[in-house]
């Protein structure tokens, strides 16, 4: 079983509950995800499954990772120009290998001129190497994929691997299971004590003056004589990796591939978050698999 | 898909189409469930809708009411809340203003409003 799927948030609204209350959601398109690499402990070191998330133009993807999805590579226009010139060259040395043996024609003999021939006639034949080399990769995993606009490693839990090529999305999960939304909360740039830190800053009256935002003492004096590390001061905010843990979920639409959880997700709309099954799901998956592997 | 239609898609289920379309001014009638341990009745809240704001499942209206004592009373409802069960609208008055918090001054006679016909 995959323990995570790729989604967009898609902004927040609210719905009503059960007894009338409006509970406040934020509205998720997951996936639908493809799975673009499998790897094991065998191969890797470690078990994950890498999924591949919306889509990119052809264009715009390097062509390492097109070469990854398994997509047969066109030379770039230098190769082209470079094989162009190696045909050139190679015509013009057969042609004037042909001319020198027609000049000489008492010294020349037939082997000569084959000779010429086929030398001509191989070095133009020659398919770009870069082809070759994808040609072989594509031999381990079957067809192109994507391309896509992020390739993320996901865990899996209690074995049940998918394949190269497999779709996943929104199914996977139920209304009233709990998930974790993982993704990259707002810049804030740079941002002072009370913003970043909660600090309630200084007086605001009784004569006080440029103290109203200020962090007030950092520490001691002459002992130790120094900022201890990790005091908190002004600094950049946000933008970080956000986890907002046990999630519920309210809605659930696998045709639309959206899920709405209940409350607010790290990020802008539109922002790229991951949507992993709650801590006991995992938890009674894994569980799952040893018993099965006990039993096995 | 769009991020509004997808939101959209969300609400879509529980907007109420028996809704009948109200401006700021109209004098309405609100309908509202009331659970009292087991058993459900209806309550009746009757003002002027001073206010109207959001869209889709969120669009929320708030009636003024003047009650006791000459206590203004004011409640802000969901329009799609299935608490609501149902919106009389009494009769619409002419205002000039989306959000009618200068209703909150007036009192008596000088708080009335002539009525819209159209």
């Amino acid at each position: 079983m995959l323990s995570a799927l790729l989604g967009r948030k898609m902004g927040m609204t609210q719905v009503f509950g059960p007894n009338g209350g409006a509970i406040p959601v934020t509205v998720i398109e997951a996936g639908p995800c493809t799975v673009t690499q499998v790897k094991s402990t065998a191969s890797d070191g470690y078990e994950a499954v890498q999924l591949g998330f919306g889509t990119a133009k052809l264009k715009n993807t390097p062509r390492p990772m097109l070469g990854h999805l398994g997509h047969t590579l066109q030379a770039t226009p230098s190769q082209r120009r470079r094989q162009q010139l190696q045909q050139q060259k190679a015509r013009q040395e057969a042609r004037k290998k042909a001319a020198e043996a027609a000049q000489t024609t008492e010294a020349a003999t037939e082997t000569e001129a084959d000779e010429a021939e086929t030398t001509g006639a191989s070095a133009p034949k020659g398919e770009p190497r870069i082809k070759s080399a994808a040609a072989k990769r594509r031999a381990g995993s079957g067809q192109a994929l994507g391309p896509f606009a992020v390739l993320r490693e996901v865990g899996v839990v209690g074995g049940d691997y998918p394949d190269v090529g497999d779709v996943v999305d929104a199914a996977m999960f139920a209304v009233g299971e709990r998930v974790d939304v993982i993704g990259t909360s707002k810049g804030k740039g740079f941002a002072g004590v009370m913003k970043r830190h909660g600090f309630h800053g200084g007086p605001r009256t009784h004569g006080q003056s440029d103290r109203a935002r200020a962090p007030g003492s950092i520490g001691p004096g002459t002992t130790p004589g120094r900022v201890l590390k990790g005091t908190r001061m002004a600094g950049r905010m946000g933008n970080d990796r956000v986890t907002i843990k046990e999630l519920e979920i309210v809605q659930a639409d696998a045709e639309r591939n959206l899920i709405a959880v209940k409350g607010s997700i790290p990020g802008p709309n539109g922002g790229l978050v991951m949507i992993r099954k709650g801590s006991q799901v995992l938890a009674a998956a894994a569980r799952g698999a040893e018993r099965s592997y006990r039993g096995g | 898909m769009s991020v509004a239609t997808l939101v959209r898609a969300v609400e879509e289920a529980q907007l109420r189409e028996d809704r009948p379309q109200i401006d700021p001014g109209d004098s309405v009638r609100v309908h509202l469930k009331v659970v009292e341990g087991t058993r459900e009745r209806i309550q009746i809240f009757e003002g002027l809708v001073i206010r109207l704001r959001g869209d889709g499942l969120r669009r929320a209206f708030t009636v003024r009411r003047i009650g006791a004592h000459n206590v203004g009373v004011e409640r802000s409802f969901l329009l799609h809340s299935p608490q609501i069960d149902k919106i009389e609208i009494v009769r619409h008055n002419v205002v000039r203003r989306k959000n009618l918090y200068y209703m909150r001054g007036l009192t008596g006679k000088a708080a009335r409003l002539k009525e819209r016909r159209d």
